[in-house]
């Protein structure tokens, strides 16, 4: 048993667990942010993507102390103000879920790949970095145009901001 | 997964120290492969000594010529190394089509290396260009390191500090993937040097791990071009069979990544 320390969603937490705890079990039970989800447990399905010092990652496979001391955002701090995060919005506008299970895993994967993309982003690299999500509903076509459709609106947001 | 007692290390000297004090310690890099074998009970390391947060184990650094990658720099900053692609574009794309892109953040050369999986990437990429693995005590050249299947020339207690090679003069990855679990079913690592030797390293098919073959070796040292490798007969029989692909399967496989690898070069 050890306490340990992060940020998460720009919080200060800490909070004592077993040194084999993983990361998603320290989110979901300690700090009682559900919205991270366990799919599969064998790190394919991505349910569990939350985005750890700036990058995705699968918390299934990362033990809360590695984790210690580092940011993480998970899916419920991407909403900011009671506005929908543009990824989040665009999910809902092109139904891009159906019984939403993976749809956290989905979300933190595509706001993580239209950092690294921004406008380049196309089709054939959305479908091949989803290579570490699975929709058991199958529902890949929409998620896709909704990562799409997020792209360009956080490109055109980005090009009127400047 | 089983009770296990963390440590994270700020040196070389304190992980080592670490791990030896433990009764059967591990080092954990990424942990994309210990930390899901612990999950299914497979692995019961009493410690872990978590080597992520070492600056000695970080960073790419070379002169245009030869290049050291540390043992804890992840797949991705591999696949998106600047430096790498001037030198290496091969090791690049290598690195990017490991596992998907949330393992590519956090796992590393240094524990894919040592794990020496059968079908994983990079020990087909270090026979291929004769790289050398950097340890705490000493260089050991590739082709000594790969000893087995998950077997490596490592003492216990030993651990990789970093992974250095010469840059190629044409060099190219070619794998057939496992759609579902993204590892190598026959990967092929094509390097030819300015001296005009050639080096051809495969992955993923060998019963014993990676392993080079001199056949195609020859021909291409002779002729660089895919259509040369036509002639050639790859033996099934000490190649690995399973539920994926039987050896003569793969046997094939070895060709036609040989040759795909080849025309990418």
């Amino acid at each position: 048993m050890a306490k340990v320390k992060m940020t998460v969603n720009g919080r200060q937490v800490g909070s004592d667990c077993e040194d084999r705890t993983l990361l998603v079990h320290f989110l979901r039970d300690n700090l009682a942010l559900t919205g991270t989800h366990v799919g599969c447990d064998t790190t394919q399905c991505g349910a569990c993507v939350v985005h750890m010092d700036g990058r995705s990652v699968k918390s299934c496979t990362i033990l809360a102390a590695q984790a210690a001391g580092s940011t993480i955002t998970t899916i419920e701090g991407l909403a900011a103000n009671g506005e929908l995060h543009p990824v989040q919005a665009a999910f809902k506008a092109n139904h891009g879920l159906q019984c939403g299970f993976c749809t956290p895993g989905m979300v933190m994967t595509a706001v993580d790949m239209i950092r690294r993309h921004g406008a380049n982003l196309d089709e054939a690299t959305v479908r091949a970095e989803l290579d570490g999500n699975i929709c058991r509903c199958t529902g890949y076509h929409n998620i896709v145009k909704s990562i799409l459709a997020a792209a360009a609106e956080m490109a055109g947001a980005q090009q009127a901001a400047e | 997964m089983y009770a296990t007692n963390y440590h994270r290390a700020s040196s070389v000297q304190d992980a080592v120290k670490l791990q030896a004090g433990a009764d059967e310690g591990k080092y954990l890099s990424g942990g994309m492969t210990l930390i899901a074998t612990m999950k299914q009970r497979l692995a019961s390391p009493s410690d872990l000594v978590d080597l992520r947060h070492i600056p000695d184990l970080k960073g790419i650094s070379g002169n245009g010529k030869s290049v050291r990658i540390g043992a804890a720099v992840t797949h991705f900053d591999v696949a998106s190394s600047a430096e790498l692609k001037a030198v290496c574009p091969a090791i690049c794309d290598l690195a990017h089509h490991i596992g998907d892109p949330h393992v590519r953040h956090m796992g590393t050369i240094g524990g894919s290396v040592a794990n020496n999986d059968p079908a994983a990437d990079y020990p087909a990429a270090l026979l291929a260009l004769d790289a050398i693995v950097v340890t705490n005590a000493r260089e050991i050249k590739a082709a000594d390191f790969f000893t087995g299947l998950f077997e490596t020339a490592l003492e216990d207690g030993e651990m990789i500090v970093a992974i250095t090679f010469d840059a190629p003069q044409r060099a190219a990855y070619a794998k057939f993937r496992n759609p579902a679990s993204r590892y190598a079913m026959t990967g092929v690592f094509v390097a030819r040097r300015d001296n005009g030797d050639v080096r051809v390293a495969v992955t993923g098919a060998g019963a014993d791990g990676v392993f080079r073959h001199s056949g195609m070796e020859a021909t291409l040292a002779a002729n660089w071009s895919p259509d040369a490798l036509a002639g050639i007969a790859v033996d099934p029989s000490n190649l690995m069979a399973d539920i994926h692909a039987s050896s003569e399967y793969r046997a094939n496989l070895v060709k036609v990544m040989a040759k795909r690898a080849v025309a990418a070069s």
